[in-house]
């Protein structure tokens, strides 16, 4: 398995491609993964001259370990294929698939991925793969998509495009996306896969757009889409564990370690009732206070 | 001859202007001298008035002649008409030869550049210039020296008598027939007077210039009568929306707000952050954001600041306002919520020699704990050039830069990396204006470089989580972007000085050239 498949991707930003102040240092405000985009923020005659900018960013930037991942053009178009190799040439970690609907979408990404790693003298496997949903259709098949490929680290919901489809709109409520978000991260666990959430576009509301946040970390989502810098702070603060958390799963990590070596399945922490099934879960705390700057102990 | 930082200043400058190169922050500190007093016309007749028919007679009653010494203020910054119009009468008149001692020159005084190239000002001091004055004092179109002064520095050479002024032109916003200046009311509305004191106090001749006439008396006075041979009246003295501007919308530019936010976050980890520390900042995006944001961590702290100081804008009155400081020392407003807060009792207004001239009994500037200042270029010394641009261009102005920077307790500039795609922090700065010595901290988007001077705040932010790098690796990474741009080309000509506040000569800006590509 690609090591970066589970790697810590609470914030996810979009940067056209296009413009070169952005692509320059989006590090500095460290996003966990940078998303360079292809598709819709290029003008339709503008797509050969994104991929020649998103080529050199590739090839000339040190992004300092912020995790490349380019969105390329949807698959009914004539510019997919040739947005893949680009972006594989160049050196991208991952590829996000727009409008998602079926496990053969993933599956052809997938075919040009290996196409363009072999082409380029890329290891096979070392391109990730990610896939957006963005319809009613994309939602319904959603376990069906996340099983489709190993290569996929997660999948992610594109709220604009489909509450369109839903025949409704965006609320600021979240009421419109309840059931896609409950779907998509439901599947996502089952598969074994991180699920990424929709944007939140209105960059004024930063109030609204903490709640949103704090909504979608409580439903389990791994993290979120984001487009403006203003707002990596904020998910990063949410995902951050608290102190009480981080010790808690200390306690439990040592104790699981502890007592496995003494054959003890089962046993308390703070009074509380712990088994293996707890390990995993202490274990993701801890990376994520070591990410978040917060942990000071030596797990 | 080499100075204290490493800057080789040619024996014909040290010459021709009797100075000597800088040595260091202290090298003055103790010295004593007698302070240099105007000649004075004495006023017994009571039948007369001040007020005269217009400039011209003024300027024809002070005695002008070539060579002469005239000053200005620049309180009404990018929309003063003082300047302009008495150097329109000075040369109509055919004067030669004048020197210009201006607290500062703008934009607005590209008009004077045709009289810089036809020798009527042949001599230029000031804090700093832009737009076309740069461009023609870096080409070489001005005969004399261009001497670029720290407000602090200005004082300084006006009250030891480096500088005579013959004669001080005073635009007031009010004043009476007899001279009584104030900097509030009218239509010209700036606030304060504070960089015109020193002109008054030593001008051998004054003209008080208003567009608002009032009854004697117009007091309290900023600038007193006793002061005061003339009065003009005339229609505007500068353009009132470009005065006092409203106050600026804080930034929305992550960049800014983020390196505001390390800001904010190194002052209150540091030793000085505590109940009644002072502080000054500057007009920049990420200073007026970092002053936002430390407002913030006041009240959850519960710290109050016992004095402000500035260059004052909204966000530092809102300080006086919301009752998180004592009192505010003002020398200038740079938007209108701070020409209202002048009203507030507690916001003092103060001259610019009380605020930062080193050669007095000493200045407000060395009782700031925090300054937080911007840079054109910083470089691994932590010299920084606020004055000539990286194209060799003179395009800033050293303000209270090294002075403030070399009072502060803990100095802090705020620069980006990189300034479009110059690298903003450097091997070495293209001019020095204040010396690395004055500086403690440098705030980049990329990470924070503290001097190695200051073992003691680098002890301090040992636990503090903020992106520490040396000013090396900030220099480094600006490089790994940019590449290391070649250094500017100049000619040979010394077209410039940058006088350090103590007088020494800090650095020499010499005449731009056209770029040559060797053939390496």
């Amino acid at each position: 398995m690609n090591p970066n498949k589970k790697r810590l991707r609470r914030t996810m930003m979009f940067l056209n491609v296009q413009k070169p102040g952005l692509i320059k240092d989006p590090y500095i405000y460290g996003p966990d993964s940078i998303i360079l985009d292809l598709e819709d923020a290029v003008a339709e005659n503008q797509k050969d001259a994104a991929r020649f900018s998103l080529f050199h960013a590739l090839r000339e930037i040190n992004y300092r370990g912020v995790e490349r991942v380019v969105r390329i053009n949807a698959l009914d178009t004539p510019y997919w294929k040739e947005d893949i190799r680009c972006a594989v040439t160049g050196g991208c970690d991952g590829i996000r698939i727009p409008k998602t609907e079926s496990p053969m979408d993933v599956k052809l990404v997938e075919d040009a991925v290996e196409y363009a790693e072999r082409e380029s003298g890329r290891p096979v496997g070392s391109v990730l793969i990610m896939a957006a949903i963005e319809s009613a259709r994309g939602v319904m098949k959603a376990l069906d998509i996340c099983e489709a490929s190993e290569r996929l680290f997660g999948i992610a919901l594109s709220g604009g495009d489909y509450t369109k489809d839903l025949q409704t709109h965006i609320t600021g409520t979240g009421i419109e996306l309840m059931g896609a978000r409950q779907n998509l991260v439901i599947a996502a666990r089952a598969a074994g896969i991180q699920c990424f959430d929709t944007v939140y576009t209105d960059l004024d509301d930063m109030d609204g757009f903490r709640q949103d946040v704090e909504n979608i970390h409580l439903m389990g989502f791994d993290g979120k889409s984001i487009i403006n810098p203003r707002q990596i702070r904020i998910v990063h603060e949410i995902y951050t564990p608290s102190e009480k958390d981080i010790i808690f799963a200390e306690k439990v990590v040592r104790e699981i370690d502890e007592k496995k070596k003494l054959g003890i399945g089962v046993f308390t922490v703070d009074g509380k009732m712990i088994d293996i099934a707890f390990y995993d879960g202490a274990k993701r705390t801890i990376a994520l206070a070591k990410a978040s700057g917060v942990y000071r102990g030596d797990l | 001859m080499i100075n204290a930082v490493g800057r080789d200043i040619p024996e014909e400058i040290l010459e021709m202007t009797g100075k000597e190169v800088f040595r260091g922050n202290h090298y003055f500190d103790g010295y004593t001298y007698r302070k240099h007093g105007p000649s004075t016309t004495c006023v017994i007749n009571s039948n007369g008035s001040k007020l005269v028919s217009g400039l011209r007679e003024a300027i024809e009653k002070c005695g002008i002649r070539d060579g002469m010494t005239i000053s200005f203020h620049h309180h009404f910054r990018e929309g003063d008409y003082v300047v302009n119009m008495v150097m329109e009468e000075i040369h109509k008149m055919g004067i030669k030869d004048i020197t210009i001692c201006a607290s500062s020159l703008g934009k607005a005084h590209d008009p004077i550049v045709p009289y810089i190239e036809d020798g009527t000002i042949t001599n230029i001091r000031s804090s700093g210039v832009r737009g076309k004055i740069g461009e023609a004092i870096s080409k070489g179109k001005l005969k004399g020296l261009a001497v670029m002064q720290s407000h602090g520095g200005r004082v300084r050479s006006i009250a030891t008598g480096e500088v005579e002024i013959d004669i001080a032109f005073i635009g007031a916003p009010t004043c009476d027939d007899y001279g009584n200046c104030r900097g509030i009311g009218g239509k010209s509305n700036c606030g304060v007077l504070s960089y015109a004191m020193a002109d008054a106090l030593h001008a051998d001749k004054v003209i008080a210039i208003t567009d608002c006439l009032v009854p004697f008396p117009n007091f309290p006075a900023h600038i007193s009568m006793t002061r005061v041979d003339y009065v003009v009246e005339v229609d505007a003295i500068g353009d009132p929306e470009k005065i006092a501007t409203g106050a600026a919308k804080p930034t929305t530019d992550q960049r800014k707000l983020m390196m505001a936010d390390y800001c904010t976050r190194f002052v209150v980890n540091s030793p000085y952050f505590k109940n009644g520390f002072s502080y000054q900042t500057g007009v920049g995006g990420a200073s007026i954001a970092s002053t936002i944001s430390l407002a913030r961590e006041m009240r959850k702290r519960n710290v109050r600041m016992r004095f402000g100081v500035g260059g004052l804008t909204k966000p530092m009155c809102d300080l006086l306002i919301n009752d998180q400081v004592d009192c505010l020392l003002d020398t200038q407003d740079f938007d209108l919520d701070a020409v209202e807060s002048v009203k507030d009792l507690r916001h003092f207004r103060i001259s610019a020699g009380q605020y930062a001239d080193p050669f007095n009994k000493g200045a407000v500037v060395n009782k700031l704990d925090f300054v937080i200042l911007a840079a054109l270029e910083v470089d691994v010394n932590f010299n920084c050039n606020v004055v000539v641009g990286s194209d060799g261009m003179l395009t800033g102005a050293q303000g209270g830069h090294p002075d403030t920077a070399a009072g502060a307790k803990c100095a802090i500039v705020i620069a980006p990396l990189l300034q479009g795609r110059i690298p903003a922090i450097c091997t070495e700065v293209t001019t020095v204006t204040t010396p690395g010595e004055s500086v403690d901290v440098v705030i980049t988007d990329y990470g924070i470089a503290i001097n190695p001077r200051r073992q003691d705040l680098i002890e301090a932010m040992k636990e503090v989580d903020l992106p520490f790098k040396t000013i090396e690796e900030l220099r480094d990474m600006a490089y790994s972007i940019t590449g290391e741009p070649e250094r500017v080309q100049f000619a040979d000509r010394v077209v410039g000085i940058i006088e350090s506040r103590d007088g020494t000569i800090m650095d020499v800006v010499r005449q731009i050239k056209s770029f040559e590509f060797s053939d390496k």
